[in-house]
């Protein structure tokens, strides 16, 4: 549909309706005449692609196997002016090449090159009949234009569904709350925190606070570099959660760089209970385990003499 | 939706079993308040387990519970706060304070019961009004 279009608004307005018809019946013949040609067309496509250096992971003969399914459907789409098979055929070769390294801008280079290919082909032939080159060129150019746009924009797509699938695993790798012994969980944290790293760290402790029926947690920022006022928030909101689920929390690993950032910009942290090190974290946890006393309070009086 | 309150040893078990209205949340501290007093007993476990939303009046009711039943001499505790929850309600700066809070009922039974045998042993050596 968009074919005739962008070819009715190229062409007077005179009559467009008739003219809409024979852009339909140039589509036709210009169908049958890639029909026609396929196998010189494509191998000329395959040659050209190897010439330009593109897909350069991929063998010769997987190139042209990919190119023959690439300008069949391509002709297809032409065709029916429908781009669904060609959006999923897409999608299915983006599957399979972006694992072996294939880059943006080879395959938008590879559908330009197709493009050039088949038009340098038109000209060619009607190159005794001008006018009617025009008009050839009126109904291929809006379809050449969308399929490129197709095939670029799902390759794309696909290779940033696979950017969030992997951003996803590292971010649970990154995040991983550990049982020390019975009752007590160590979260160590690593790396930058951003509020989304955050609120999942958070989300993850608090169903393991659940899951392993942990009355103490020790949460230890050794590893964290920085911490601007968000996350130190969003540290004492974990803090309080936690509590509400029956566990005390434990900080440790303060590095004086975040102390006195913190001080600095305000944050208030003196409803948590921290510890200079991890080593001293789990000692203190243990003896409020023991205790098995009611914990806020315990750690308040606790706390000054572990530190002295 | 009435809140079935249980009698367990010296201890009282309100257990919510679905959303509850202002007006049942308002019955429920009525009824607990009431019953404290009338069984003697020494300890209230709220369990909100099948919660999962928790706005700012039961929050406050949660609170006035504790409140009211330790005025009335008894400890109260609650449990089975889901973590979404917990996290909800932190955010919202509900955060239940000076209300002891544990995983579930277990946890909360032991909870009362160390309670209970601090207070008498408290109460033994010292002064016996031992509250500051």
């Amino acid at each position: 549909m968009d074919t005739k279009k962008g070819t009715s608004v190229s062409t007077r307005a005179s009559d467009a309706q008739a003219l809409s018809e024979s852009s339909a019946g140039l589509l036709r013949e210009l169908v049958a005449h890639l029909r026609q040609n396929r196998t010189q067309l494509r191998e000329e496509w395959a040659r050209r692609i190897t010439r330009a250096e593109l897909l350069t992971a991929m063998t010769e003969e997987e190139i042209f196997a990919e190119a023959t399914a690439v300008y069949d459907n391509y002709v297809e789409a032409l065709e029916t002016g429908t781009f669904e098979a060609l959006q999923a055929y897409s999608r299915r070769l983006s599957e399979r090449i972006i694992p072996r390294g294939v880059e943006t801008d080879e395959v938008v280079g590879i559908v330009l090159l197709l493009r050039d290919v088949l038009a340098r082909s038109l000209f060619t032939k009607y190159q005794d009949n001008v006018e009617k080159l025009n008009r050839i060129l009126d109904s291929y150019e809006p379809a050449a234009n969308r399929i490129a746009n197709t095939v670029a924009v799902g390759f794309v797509e696909e290779r940033e569904r696979i950017i969030r699938q992997q951003q996803e695993a590292i971010r649970e790798l990154s995040t991983p709350v550990l049982q020390v012994r019975e009752r007590l969980l160590i979260l160590p944290i690593i790396g930058v925190i951003d509020p989304q790293r955050a609120r999942q760290l958070t989300e993850q402790l608090l169903r393991a606070i659940r899951a392993n029926r942990a009355k103490v947690v020790v949460i230890d920022v050794t590893g964290v570099a920085a911490m601007d006022s968000g996350v130190a928030n969003h540290l004492v909101q974990t803090v309080e959660a936690s509590r509400l689920l029956g566990a005390t929390v434990i900080v440790t690993g303060l590095s004086p760089e975040i102390a006195q950032t913190l001080v600095t910009i305000g944050v208030d942290l003196s409803e948590m209970a921290t510890v200079g090190d991890l080593q001293g974290g789990i000692e203190e946890a243990e003896r409020l385990l023991a205790d098995r006393a009611p914990a806020t309070e315990r750690v308040r009086e606790i706390t000054p003499e572990a530190t002295r | 939706m009435e809140v079935p309150i249980l009698r367990q040893g010296q201890y009282l078990i309100a257990s919510i079993q679905s959303a509850l209205t202002d007006a049942d949340l308002s019955h429920l501290r009525e009824a607990l308040i009431a019953q404290v007093g009338r069984s003697r007993c020494r300890g209230v476990i709220v369990d909100v387990t099948a919660l999962d939303v928790m706005d700012s009046f039961a929050v406050r009711t949660l609170r006035d519970i504790a409140h009211m039943a330790r005025l009335r001499g008894a400890e109260t505790v609650i449990v089975g706060i889901q973590p979404d929850v917990a996290f909800a309600m932190v955010q919202l700066g509900l955060t239940l304070k000076g209300v002891a809070t544990v995983l579930d009922l277990e946890e909360g039974l032991a909870f009362l019961t160390r309670r209970t045998e601090e207070r008498t042993l408290e109460a033994k050596p010292k002064k016996p009004s031992g509250r500051g």
